[in-house]
């Protein structure tokens, strides 16, 4: 290739590279950089720590029960909103009456801000008036602190997850579902193969680079959502419902301790990183793509 | 007893008759071609006989069992599809075991039917590569060799052909009859190529607009079309139907001669095709109808050059004006007088 055309290509790949750039891999390095800092103190330069930021996480009580709550928060809601996105997928692809408004119905927690589904939701989860335990009372139960009980604060999110997400991961496997060829299931239909035998050696094998989008999505989800925790829980109560990224968000914002917010950063980037490579190394071999 | 037997058949969307009334039979080991131009209604009455499409009324018998109203699963068929239909993510071996996996037959039956398959159709070397590593040829090899293994009483194929390049379309199709005849497989075939059922077919089924128009052996088929729709249906250049006292006259263009003592016509074009040449001549004391001749090598003629045509009687073919059927009876002879031919007129 001659030198001008090497000058095309990089002009044409100038404007992603600029947004690139500025909002990913520059703004990822300086928070590297700043995770290696402790916070400046009175007006002196920030003093060069080290790893100590990284020391300090790891004897952080509050860090650990973060990353737990969000490993539990990741596998309580991953897998049920796929499994309730495929089976509403499935239900809504085939030949039903209003099935129109049954897939919109479906979509509409997506397409509402969460803040706005967490405010919804409130009302559901609010002990003396909500409606969870004006049903539970019609069956004599004393009802029970949602929010408030450190053993349901956490469930109750991702009950409300569920409900948000699984709408979302529908609309991709319909639009996979819809693509599949009719003639394949005619030729399976003719074959003698029942529901079952067709789901699990036709559609569900024809759909693994949907599954396999949507499971990197869910994770990369299950760490990213924070907004509802806002309205919520804030956390609490005693952390028992406090995220890695809300920890974030309270260190930088409510302790004003950004390197220690920074370390954190890294170390949860670090581990979505992994897990995406997990997906894509271990799922990619056993996908057949089109 | 015959194998299938499907009677009045109809499928309607709304006013639309996608297939009004078909009824036939095939005889078991038959080759039967199902042939039509497009949307005359073939497809979905191969649809209603493997069950994909439910009719709106009629019945379908195969070996006196009803299978009407049964799902595609328990009719027992085979079926080829135009696309193929082989699974991606399954291997060539996957593939054709697939319905006998899916009908619990035992492994070692399955490997059994699948290695006497694969030297059939020649498909050794292939047996582990997915379908998006074969040719289009092996693919219509795969999709024929799961036909085949299922041993069905009845195989359907739709179409199966029309994917292949026309080199390919030719050897498959020799191959295909030859695999039906040493198999003794009873095959419903659908196809728009006259071609591949003539060649291929014991019996034609010709359709129109959703009817059966004629149903008949590839001969009788070409060498007494029963209407008009056949005689230019069936036949490359199609039969020359010229209007001529209150009757269409059909005469194939193979069987017009160049004859100086014959009806004159002048030459208007001649279309070249290697070992044959079409010429479209005029006729100036028929109303200047056109004809077409074929004549076998290369007859570059130039335009405007005089020519004496004629034919034997015993190729002519009568038709009524209005109705387009069929008035002298099969090979009219040519002693035939035409108040006799009035008799069969049905208009």
């Amino acid at each position: 290739m001659n030198r001008l055309s090497w000058l095309h290509a990089w002009l044409m790949l100038l404007p992603a590279l600029a947004m690139l750039l500025a909002f990913t891999h520059i703004p990822t390095l300086t928070t590297v950089w700043h995770s290696l800092f402790f916070p400046e103190r009175g007006g002196a330069p920030a003093e060069f720590a080290g790893l100590d930021n990284y020391r300090m996480m790891l004897d952080d009580t509050v860090f650990w029960q973060a990353l737990s709550n969000n490993l539990w928060y990741a596998l309580g809601t991953v897998p049920t909103s796929i499994a309730l996105a495929l089976a509403m997928a499935l239900w809504v692809n085939s030949k039903i009456s209003g099935r129109t408004a049954l897939r919109l119905a479906y979509f509409t927690p997506t397409m509402l801000p969460m803040i706005a589904v967490a405010n919804i939701w409130l009302f559901f989860y609010s002990p003396e008036i909500g409606l969870f335990n004006k049903v539970l009372a019609l069956f004599g139960h004393p009802g029970i602190n949602w929010l408030g009980d450190s053993d349901w604060a956490l469930p109750s999110l991702m009950l409300m997850t569920v409900w948000k997400e699984a709408g979302f991961f529908m609309i991709f496997y319909l639009a996979a579902l819809q693509s599949l060829s009719r003639d394949l299931y005619d030729a399976a239909a003719l074959e003698g193969a029942g529901r079952w035998h067709t789901f699990r050696r036709l559609t569900w094998p024809l759909l693994m680079p949907t599954t396999l989008f949507v499971l990197v999505n869910a994770i990369l989800n299950a760490f990213k959502l924070v907004d509802h925790l806002f309205i919520l829980t804030k956390g609490g109560p005693n952390n028992a419902s406090n995220l890695l990224l809300y920890y974030i968000y309270e260190n930088a914002f409510s302790f004003f301790d950004s390197n220690y917010a920074a370390t954190l950063t890294v170390v949860m980037l670090a581990l979505l990183i992994l897990l995406a490579l997990l997906q894509f190394g271990v799922l990619e071999r056993r996908i057949h793509y089109r | 007893m015959s194998q299938l037997e499907v009677k009045g058949l109809n499928k309607h969307w709304g006013d639309a008759r996608a297939v009004n009334d078909v009824s036939f039979t095939i005889e078991p080991g038959e080759f039967v071609a199902l042939l039509g131009p497009s949307g005359c209604g073939k497809s979905t009455t191969l649809k209603m006989i493997a069950g994909l499409e439910e009719p709106t009324s009629g019945s379908i018998h195969l070996n006196g069992r009803d299978l009407t109203h049964l799902p595609p699963g328990k009719r027992g068929l085979a079926m080829v599809f135009q696309s193929y239909a082989l699974f991606p993510h399954l291997s060539v071996a996957e593939n054709i075991v697939f319905g006998l996996r899916a009908r619990r037959v035992a492994i070692e039956e399955q490997n059994r039917r699948l290695r006497q398959v694969t030297e059939l159709v020649d498909l050794g070397a292939q047996l582990h590569k997915k379908p998006g590593q074969l040719s289009g040829g092996q693919c219509q090899r795969v999709a024929l060799a799961r036909a085949v293994v299922a041993e069905a009483p009845l195989c359907l194929m739709d179409e199966p052909l029309s994917n292949l390049d026309a080199k390919l379309r030719n050897e498959m199709r020799a191959e295909l009859r030859s695999l039906q005849q040493r198999l003794g497989m009873t095959v419903l075939y659908v196809t728009h190529d006259q071609v591949e059922a003539m060649s291929m077919a014991d019996r034609i089924l010709l359709l129109n607009e959703g009817k059966v128009v004629q149903n008949g052996t590839p001969e009788t088929l070409y060498g007494a079309p029963e209407s008009t729709f056949v005689a230019r249906f069936i036949g490359n250049p199609p039969m020359n139907l010229m209007q001529k006292d209150a009757q269409h006259l059909g005469v194939r263009p193979e069987h017009v001669r160049v004859d100086p003592k014959g009806v004159p016509a002048h030459v208007m074009h001649c279309d070249y095709h290697g070992a044959d040449t079409i010429i479209d001549a005029v006729l100036p004391h028929l109303n200047q109808q056109t004809i077409k001749l074929r004549l076998p090598g290369h007859q570059q003629l130039p335009q405007g050059r005089e020519l004496g045509l004629s034919w034997d009687r015993h190729h002519e073919h009568h038709f009524c004006l209005q109705s387009g059927q069929r008035l002298n009876p099969v090979f009219a002879s040519p002693t035939l007088t035409p108040d006799e031919t009035e008799t069969h007129h049905v208009a």
